[in-house]
């Protein structure tokens, strides 16, 4: 059947050949009419069903519902257990547990989501990483790998750190920003490393050999940034985490984000939260040297001039106690010379006088004592008891001779 | 010294001056000591630098340092 054209017909499509309604003509439906449909569909396609899944990003609401997600490998799917439905379900399902839960799949309109409403909760066994990750960590522990006793404290200033990590990933760049916003002293040396997938664990234990044989790293961070928990998961093996411990240079580890904590982390001689974090570590500004440096200055000088005043405080003391003593000392002695002043006064040419001796003395008042030191017309001086005379020589007679 | 074994034995010298037992003397040799290591300190870190290498393993097992 043909029909002739129609002009106004033709105009009423568009190029695309899609009906040029107006307005008043299209059938508009709501977002909540179309969910609400969308609901009813889903709800109707599928029965009450049990599924398999493992637990994540489980969140707890005040109100007693419980979110979380259902995933595997492939797939995820919101799912929530209302606070009414919770008396079926023993305890919460932890964090990365491997579950079979049984619901039914509808649509929360208010989040245009699909969301799986479950009714119970069954654990098949833990979660296989979480399992895993314990067997691990239990073989770890008990060959005393994870004792605090063993972590070495890091350098006060490591001149040299080797970052084990992949060279372009996103906690080398967040390590680099943090070494040069605070001006570190330090010499970063990249140790490339795959860090996720087939093969990391095998390239992390490589890098860290390797960094431990050049021999000049003082420290040596290894690094990944945040992801997944398969994405970290070359973190949390045993082989690894032996590496790790075994490492004659002190290692920081600084994986994923502050929440994840990983077999690394803990053989670890230091636990960073993150990348960055690991990176303030070591980043030791010049400023916080010489502060160090200051500080110990400080407290040596302090140290030693407390000792000089308390040797000076000695002395005075000492000082003190021999000026006591000396004091005695003269007091005794002052004593004594009186007493011996007395004896010597009885000794003394005055009370020879006293007794009616004369002492002929020269005029510069030296004692004569032999005829030899007169001579006829010298002038002498005669001291007596009670003062003296001047006197001439008349003439000189030496003992047993006639006088001249 | 490296800056490292420089701060421990300050650290040491610190502690040691705390000690009692120590005569002044000792004291002063010690205090003496502090004031060098200081001074080599403040040198060693003059000499410091920021770098940013990466390690290279030769085929005869050595190690190269290549600046970024």
């Amino acid at each position: 059947v043909t029909r002739a054209w129609d002009p106004a017909a033709d105009r009423a499509y568009d190029a695309r050949g899609r009906r040029d309604e107006t307005p008043d003509d299209r059938e508009v439906v709501s977002i909540a009419e179309l969910t609400a449909a969308a609901r009813e569909i889903i709800e109707g396609a599928f029965p009450l069903m049990w599924v398999r899944g493992e637990v994540t990003d489980f969140k707890p609401h005040r109100s007693g519902h419980w979110y979380f997600c259902l995933r595997d490998t492939a797939a995820q799917v919101r799912a929530v257990v209302w606070a009414r439905d919770r008396f079926r379900i023993p305890a919460a399902p932890d964090e990365g547990m491997q579950v079979l839960a049984y619901g039914r799949l509808t649509v929360y309109p208010a989040r245009g989501e699909m969301q799986f409403t479950v009714y119970r909760i069954e654990a098949e066994g833990d979660g296989l990483w979480r399992k895993k990750l314990e067997i691990s960590r239990k073989k770890l522990e008990a060959d005393g790998l994870l004792d605090p006793d063993r972590k070495r404290k890091l350098p006060v200033f490591p001149r040299t750190v080797a970052v084990v990590t992949s060279p372009d990933g996103a906690a080398l760049k967040d390590i680099i920003a943090v070494i040069q916003r605070r001006k570190a002293k330090v010499r970063l040396v990249v140790v490339p490393a795959k860090v996720q997938g087939e093969g990391a664990v095998k390239a992390v234990r490589t890098g860290i050999v390797r960094a431990c044989q050049w021999g000049e790293a003082d420290a040596i961070i290894v690094a990944r940034g945040g992801g997944s928990r398969e994405d970290l998961w070359t973190f949390n093996d045993e082989k690894l985490a032996r590496t790790v411990a075994a490492s004659p240079v002190p290692i920081i580890s600084a994986v994923g984000h502050e929440t994840d904590i990983t077999l690394c982390d803990l053989a670890a001689d230091v636990r960073a939260p993150t990348p960055s974090a690991a990176a303030e570590i070591v980043a030791r500004s010049e400023e916080e040297l010489v502060q160090l440096l200051a500080d110990l200055r400080a407290r040596m000088a302090r140290t030693v001039s407390w000792r000089v005043e308390s040797a000076r405080n000695r002395h005075r003391a000492a000082g003190r106690s021999i000026q006591h003593a000396a004091a005695g000392f003269t007091q005794r002695a002052k004593h004594r010379v009186g007493a011996l002043a007395g004896r010597l006064e009885a000794l003394s040419p005055l009370s020879t006088l006293h007794r009616g001796y004369a002492v002929p003395r020269d005029l510069e008042g030296r004692t004569l004592r032999e005829v030899a030191e007169f001579a006829p017309g010298l002038a002498f001086e005669l001291l007596l008891r009670d003062g003296s005379v001047r006197a001439t020589t008349q003439s000189v007679r030496p003992a047993g001779e006639d006088e001249q | 010294m490296s800056f490292e074994r420089q701060i421990t034995r300050l650290e040491q010298i610190v502690a040691q001056l705390n000690d009692s037992k120590l005569d002044l003397a000792q004291a002063l040799e010690l205090f003496d000591e502090g004031v060098g290591l200081l001074r080599d300190a403040h040198e060693e870190l003059a000499k410091a630098e920021g770098t940013l290498g990466r390690l290279i393993e030769k085929a005869d097992g050595s190690f190269d340092v290549v600046k970024e």
